[in-house]
């Protein structure tokens, strides 16, 4: 028996081509728009912009730090640097540059960060961070935007490319399913509700909406009610949306590809806790590692898939 | 700005220990060694070299630019930059207090003209220096751009990232200078981790290197910096070893690493200041 989703797909991808094909298309727009990559062009999906404007690209070698400061430099003059790399070496690595050079300087640098999470797969702990929201959140000045599919990543990098101050923007590697418009307009800070619902919110953000959006499914099959939530932005967050739906439903799930500690989850529960304290359950890594394995296989042993979601969801409503 | 005499510029340089000692003084903390081993340098490039406007732009299109990556020397580049019109000495009196433009270590967050990224935290400046070199070249923009580094700094790994890619980029629009003093908080350089033959690592780099012998002798680091300017646009990044002594211009300060971090008392102020006059007025 089949689920009755309210969204569907017809077809999967990863969303670092999002990022890749956004790139190239905000590149076309406008010519201050630069690139920069340590040694990561092709699992960036940047190559195409590197073939179309060669003198706006920069190869900068395995040397993370360099490449950030250089985009922070780049900024002055005009120019509006999407710096690329994978999300631990895009944060861990170079969280002192991204403070000093990018954040407190307050550059227009873009921070492209791809294999984030988990899904990531195979490859590995060292290289499934988990914790790149919650330092990235932390930086004053710094947007922090999480995207969900293809679409919706493409159309994230279209306007950060639009948007004036830094961005890290947060996508991964396995290929994922396109359930959102191809044609949708992304507002940064605008969060997206994707399903009505009255009985509890789930909010998700990155590759888990879709999980989100599976689990919406179950929980109907058996008489709740889900609201679900698309949280692309995890800063600014927009705290009157999440209000607003929990006040309706009285309780919350949040969903995420990243440690319990620090991440979107954390975020709402100040905005909870400030304004009506209701029932919160976390999906998310509980203060552990990851490990090999394929991506499906990753999502379930660390509680991260739609029925993780589900027991949540029933979780947060015993507690209303 | 108006060219001015050598010994107008000597005058520049002695107000400028001034202001350093006064400011580091009236906080009781900041960093005097390194800004008075480098006021020779301060002064050649902000009254001399640079072909740059104090009306301050952060995009700097069309001007020469400098960045500061050694921020613990923010003394030194403020009085410069105030003394130079970028805004008021009088503001002198504010460095690191509270509500200051002038932040213990060099920020853009307060808005203070002439800053164009936070430094403080070692090993960042070249990096940013090349970004924004670069972006000139993208923007047909033919001035320079210059950045000071500390000798100790060039223990940060970073750097090294950057001198591959400088050369590896042809980025020859960059004059980047070391403050060759020998010496860093915890003592001598050599002691604390050996930088060894400097020339022949950064020219093994790939870069021209510029050796200027006496950094504080106002005559030599202008022709030096001459040379440097000289030496751009030939397809290589520029490296001048700015050979200082850290604490010069006050007896007991000078050549060694205790004044790295520590401020004068009241007696070793007025003692210093003894050595100084007061050319263009105390702020």
């Amino acid at each position: 028996m089949s689920l009755d989703l309210k969204f569907t797909y017809t077809e999967k991808k990863d969303t670092r081509s999002g990022f890749g094909d956004g790139f190239l298309e905000a590149g076309r727009k406008n010519p201050n728009i630069v690139g920069l990559c340590a040694d990561l062009i092709g699992s960036l999906k940047m190559g195409a912009f590197q073939k179309e404007f060669p003198d706006r690209f920069f190869q900068t070698g395995i040397a993370e730090a360099n490449m950030i400061g250089l985009a922070a430099g780049m900024t002055i003059g005009g120019k509006i640097p999407f710096a690329g790399t994978f999300a631990n070496f895009a944060t861990g690595r170079v969280y002192d540059q991204i403070r000093q050079s990018v954040a407190y300087s307050d550059k227009n640098v873009k921070i492209c960060a791809s294999h984030a999470g988990l899904t990531l797969g195979e490859d590995g702990a060292t290289h499934q961070i988990l914790e790149d929201l919650g330092m990235m959140k932390m930086l004053p000045h710094m947007t922090v935007i999480n995207p969900c599919d293809y679409n919706q990543t493409k159309a994230a990098t279209l306007a950060i490319a639009e948007h004036e101050g830094p961005v890290y923007l947060r996508f991964g590697r396995p290929s994922w399913p396109i359930f959102t418009p191809a044609d949708q307009k992304f507002e940064i800070g605008k969060a997206w509700k994707m399903i009505d619902g009255k009985d509890v919110t789930i909010f998700a953000t990155g590759h888990l909406v879709w999980e989100a959006v599976v689990a919406e499914a179950m929980l109907r099959e058996e008489g709740i009610h889900a609201e679900v939530i698309n949280i692309h932005t995890i800063k600014p967050l927009d705290e009157e949306a999440i209000l607003e739906s929990v006040k309706k439903t009285g309780c919350a799930v949040s969903a995420e590809e990243h440690q319990i500690n620090g991440g979107l989850g954390d975020s709402i529960a100040q905005t909870l806790s400030r304004h009506n304290p209701a029932p919160l359950e976390y999906v998310g890594v509980n203060d552990s590692f990851g490990e090999s394995g394929t991506p499906t296989q990753l999502l379930e042993k660390y509680g991260l898939n739609a029925e993780n979601i589900v027991k949540a969801a029933k979780r947060a409503l015993a507690r209303k | 700005m108006e060219k001015q005499s050598i010994e107008q510029l000597q005058k520049i340089c002695t107000q400028l220990r001034r202001d350093v000692l006064r400011m580091v003084h009236a906080v009781q903390s900041g960093h005097p060694g390194a800004p008075l081993g480098c006021a020779e340098f301060f002064v050649s490039l902000y009254f001399d070299i640079l072909r740059h406007d104090p009306n301050f732009n952060m995009d700097g299109k069309d001007e020469d630019l400098f960045f500061l990556s050694n921020g613990h020397l923010s003394a030194g580049w403020y009085s410069v930059l105030a003394r130079s019109g970028y805004f008021p000495v009088e503001e002198l009196k504010t460095f690191r207090k509270i509500n200051s433009r002038l932040q213990g270590h060099p920020a853009t967050e307060e808005g203070l003209p002439g800053i164009r990224v936070a430094s403080g935290s070692l090993g960042q400046g070249l990096s940013v220096a090349l970004g924004a070199a670069q972006a000139k070249k993208l923007n047909g923009d033919d001035k320079l751009v210059y950045i000071l580094l500390g000798d100790g700094e060039l223990q940060e790994g970073q750097v090294w990232e950057a001198a591959m890619y400088a050369a590896h980029y042809g980025v020859d629009n960059l004059i980047a200078t070391i403050d060759y003093n020998g010496q860093q908080i915890d003592g001598p350089t050599e002691k604390v981790m050996d930088l060894k033959n400097l020339k022949a690592k950064w020219e093994a780099f790939g870069w021209e290197v510029n050796e200027i012998k006496d950094g504080n002798n106002l005559e030599a680091v202008l022709e030096g910096l001459k040379k440097a300017k000289s030496l751009s646009g030939k397809g290589k990044p520029v490296m001048n070893l700015l050979y200082t002594e850290m604490g010069y211009g006050v007896d007991f300060m000078v050549g060694t690493h205790k004044w790295h971090g520590s401020p004068p008392s009241d007696e070793q102020l007025a003692d210093a200041l003894g050595q100084l006059e007061e050319t263009l007025g105390d702020y």
